[in-house]
């Protein structure tokens, strides 16, 4: 997805980025930082201390009225009746076959009123789908005008409590408070992509670069460094989170995925439900799995899996875990084949190299439960 | 900002090799470091393999990218870096030196004609490296 010239989309914060020497490149139809200093140091740096990442480029909805929890129900693969006010949750939109449209996040405003986060490239395939299936509520795209930064890692309560105007010792993982941070209005949630504990901090576009400015100093003294894109997804590998369009597209269903526990079968219908609900009776014929390389090498996107030199699955997501020291992967792979401890190969550049089912996430979590 | 010694030559797929002799030491370009990011696996021949000039003769992997190495010079494999292995962070660190890969028995000494010298490497880089 680019601008209506072909051109790549920038955040509020590009000028910033290039400004701190952040290695920029085409991501979902953005020019976006893949890399300030490295992509090993700035994870490490979220998993000892805390690091800063702009994620403008995600896309925002607001959706109200008195139907909107009704959509969001039909819609939604999760059961929103069960949120409540200042609560958030992880959620996917399915076509009617089981396919994924996206995963996405719920955030509960109000009693009638909702904010949706999705995933940058499918925003305006989201927006579409909304639109045509979201009917009785009153939906606004609000992607453009909002900037959304995170804030990551064990000391990123701190940090970003010394800009807050609320106390967010209290803020329960996947709940959230709006108030303000450094005199910027902003919804502070207490959610990430990281698996470490910290915020995601939603603000206007036109104070994410005060808003910024203001995190990376009052992060100094914790070592706080702004991150970029390529640890945000190694960050995310060790964790084992989904990412759309390389682990969950509109191919795979989400109990293959390893995704039940966001799908609420229980709830009054939803699209794609009878199609889920198939796959349950019959079983998944393949699984999502995590994999650790038995032998040196570097499992990539795409990559066949083998077993006993027959195509047994695929490679979904690969590479280096900087903090696990592993090369680390995830893949579907047939049911049988899916337990702990079974073996696999990669069949890299041609050449079948060992790897291992391993239990995920790959690192432990650390954010905030309870 | 990158530099490029006098006495290497250099391939468009950003090598570098240094003639000792008879025999070429090989690695890759500061550039090629910088632009591949976290270097975390390098594979290569085995002593006794034989490369061709500007043929692969090996793979180097960052954190996001998978590149092929291309042999600078024809030849036979004599020596390669055992410690990349264990630390292929030394690509990064020192790619003149510690970072080497490979050391070759040239098989045909006037294949260094097409390499190019320092100034000609920087003066392609500075025309885009591509």
């Amino acid at each position: 997805m680019t601008s209506s010239d072909g051109s790549l989309k920038r955040t509020p914060l590009f000028p910033v980025h290039v400004r701190a020497g952040a290695k920029m490149v085409p991501f979902g139809g953005w020019e976006m930082p893949v890399q300030y200093t490295g992509i090993i140091e700035e994870h490490r740096a979220v998993r000892r201390a805390v690091g800063l990442f702009d994620i403008s480029h995600m896309g925002e909805f607001e959706v109200t009225g008195p139907e909107a929890l009704a959509a969001l129900q039909r819609l939604t693969t999760n059961d929103v009746a069960t949120l409540e006010v200042g609560q958030v949750q992880y959620s996917l939109l399915c076509y009617p076959d089981g396919g994924i449209v996206d995963d996405l996040t719920v955030y509960r405003l109000a009693k009638d009123r909702f904010m949706l986060t999705v995933n940058a490239a499918n925003v305006d395939k989201d927006w579409a789908w909304v639109s045509e299936h979201g009917g009785g509520a009153r939906w606004r795209n609000l992607s453009a005008e909002t900037a959304l930064l995170a804030v990551q890692g064990p000391k990123a309560e701190r940090c970003v409590q010394r800009l807050a105007d609320r106390d967010l010792s209290g803020i329960r993982y996947y709940w959230f408070v709006e108030g303000r941070a450094a005199g910027v209005p902003t919804l502070i949630s207490r959610t990430g992509y990281t698996g470490e504990d910290g915020f995601e901090l939603y603000a206007a576009a036109a104070d994410a670069e005060r808003l910024w400015s203001a995190l990376l100093e009052a992060g100094a003294p914790d070592g706080i460094m702004p991150v970029g894109l390529g640890a945000r997804d190694t960050l995310r590998l060790e964790m084992r989170y989904a990412l759309y369009g390389n682990d969950i597209d509109q191919t795979t269903n989400p109990l293959d995925a390893g995704l039940g526990w966001v799908v609420k079968l229980g709830k009054s219908d939803f699209i794609g439900r009878r199609a889920i609900e198939k796959v349950k009776t019959e079983g998944p014929k393949r699984k999502l799995v995590g994999f650790e390389m038995v032998d040196r090498a570097v499992a990539r996107h795409g990559y066949r899996i083998l077993k006993d030199g027959r195509e047994a699955g695929v490679v979904t997501s690969g590479s280096y875990g900087p903090v696990v020291d592993k090369f680390i992967g995830v893949g579907y792979v047939a049911a049988h084949l899916s337990q702990i401890g079974s073996g696999i190969d990669v069949e890299v550049r041609g050449t079948p190299r060992g790897a291992r089912v391993v239990p995920t996430p790959f690192y432990p979590p650390q954010v905030k439960k309870g | 900002m990158a530099n490029y010694p006098a006495d290497l030559k250099y391939t468009k797929e950003h090598e570098w090799a240094r003639v000792e002799g008879n025999r070429a030491r090989v690695g890759i370009t500061a550039y090629a470091q910088e632009q591949l990011g976290d270097v975390v696996f390098v594979e290569l021949p085995k002593v006794g393999a034989k490369v061709s000039q500007m043929k692969p003769f090996g793979v180097v992997e960052s954190v996001k990218a998978v590149s092929d190495l291309f042999a600078p010079l024809s030849g036979e494999v004599m020596e390669i870096n055992a410690e990349l292995v264990k630390k292929p962070e030394l690509v990064n660190q020192d790619p003149y030196g510690k970072g080497w890969m490979l050391v070759v028995a040239v098989s045909s000494p006037e294949e260094a004609k097409a390499l190019l010298t320092a100034p000609q490497y920087e003066e392609y880089l500075a025309k885009g490296g591509h």
